[in-house]
């Protein structure tokens, strides 16, 4: 099965993956969350009591999901392949930087495009942001930015993060360790049974299509390749009518209920830093757990980061805020950046900077 | 033969040094990639632009030739 050698397949698996986001939506994720990696991510944090934010821990069966659908999937067409050695502390640190920017902004390239099919103006104004970020990374590639070979390692390497997510599974559905939300976003989830199986055909689709935010845009600049971009336009499609026909599009910014802030400057920093991280890392939040299921340990560091980084985003209040209605007064309470998030947030693209312009090829 | 080792390497690089390789160029020139994914975008990239290519497996990875 090959989901990559035609625009058509590749559209089509993003219409697929769009139908189970509007699913998960629909069973009770938050409408305009449905998939979010690094809210999911965050979430897991929560439950595994690396953060203490009481309404985002919950252990997203959509995480473990994917990366157990990526895996199955490529060990069954024999793409699983157990490699590693690629500087895989720089990757942890940009998985930390791909968090932190992600919850300055609040979501991942992938909410980023669930926001823009709801109408969310903040998101579109995030796009421009994304799209220079990884406009910066492929100009770092082009002055031969690379992170190094990784080499085949033993087959059970690449195995260490699926059975962990397994041992995660297994924590929350035989026994009460884990935490979980009884308000705000964590609370809301569909049932688990049918978040597992979203997460599997999700991670599966995306497996087989290569379905990668940051490659998308990434193969256009450097390749004028629109393949990877067709998926993502598939997804998108789908989204803007489910949004349109359940009367979840609301065009405007401030929206409360949405998570989301105006703070346009921030919106677009936030969302450079992960364009900009996932290029150096070699793609998404999404492609980073994707590649770890298909046995890459250098992208289960990457996604170890993401984990660290979500909790120091909530232990340091780095996390924004979104826009909300106050239940008593009915007024619009504007979301907003926290002062340490924008610290935080320039040390980020300093040391985006610094990971491309100082990590070069060595000839081949 | 030029040889191309792209073994190893994280997207776009292999598929950034085929381009590099085969520009202005045509000779034939050897690919080396560790991943199904990669293997699969040089021989699209090849085909996409006019070129022949044929690809083994070997060891740990794949062997792709452009003619």
């Amino acid at each position: 099965m090959n989901l990559s050698d035609s625009k058509k397949k590749l559209a089509l698996a993003g219409i697929v993956c769009g139908l189970v986001a509007v699913c998960l939506a629909i069973y009770g994720n938050p409408a305009n969350m449905a998939f979010c990696i690094a809210c999911f991510i965050r979430d897991m944090a929560g439950a595994l009591g690396m953060h203490q934010a009481e309404v985002v821990q919950y252990a997203r069966p959509e995480i473990i999901g994917l990366v157990l659908g990526a895996f199955i999937i490529s060990f069954a067409t024999k793409e699983y392949r157990s490699t590693g050695g690629s500087s895989p502390m720089i990757r942890f640190v940009l998985g930390m930087i791909i968090m932190i920017g992600s919850l300055v902004f609040l979501g991942c390239p992938l909410r980023m495009v669930l926001r823009m099919s709801a109408g969310d103006g903040n998101a579109w104004v995030a796009l421009i942001g994304f799209i220079l970020g990884v406009g910066t990374g492929a100009f770092a590639l082009k002055k031969g930015f690379s992170l190094g070979r990784a080499y085949v390692t033993n087959k059970t390497g690449g195995m260490v993060l699926p059975a962990l997510m397994v041992g995660v599974l297994l924590l929350s559905v035989f026994t009460s360790l884990l935490k979980s939300s009884e308000s705000g976003p964590g609370s809301m989830h569909a049932p688990l049974i049918l978040s597992l199986i979203g997460g599997l055909i999700f991670g599966a689709f995306a497996q087989k299509s290569r379905m990668c935010f940051a490659g998308g845009i990434r193969d256009v600049i450097l390749m004028k390749n629109f393949d990877l971009l067709t998926v993502i336009v598939g997804l998108f499609a789908v989204m803007l009518v489910y949004n349109l026909v359940s009367g979840n599009f609301v065009l405007g910014f401030n929206t409360p209920g949405v998570i989301a802030h105006s703070e346009h400057l921030w919106n677009i920093l936030g969302m450079y830093a992960v364009g900009f991280a996932a290029v150096l890392a070699g793609g998404c939040p999404l492609r980073q757990l994707i590649l770890a299921g298909q046995g890459s340990s250098d992208s289960a560091v990457t996604v170890l980061g993401m984990f660290v980084g979500a909790a120091l985003c909530h232990n340091f209040g780095l996390a924004s805020s979104g826009t909300s209605l106050n239940p008593e007064t009915k007024e619009l309470v504007a979301g907003a950046v926290t002062t340490n998030g924008k610290i935080a947030l320039v040390i980020c693209i300093v040391v985006c900077f610094v990971i491309a312009f100082t990590n070069k090829r060595k000839e081949a | 033969m030029k040889i191309v080792d792209a073994r190893g390497l994280s997207c776009p690089e292999p598929l950034m040094l085929t381009a590099e390789a085969l520009k202005n160029s045509d000779e034939s020139v050897k690919i080396l990639v560790t991943e199904p994914h990669q293997k699969m975008n040089v021989e699209k990239y090849a085909k996409d632009h006019g070129r022949k290519a044929v690809s083994t497996e070997s060891g740990d990875g794949f062997e792709i030739v452009i003619e």
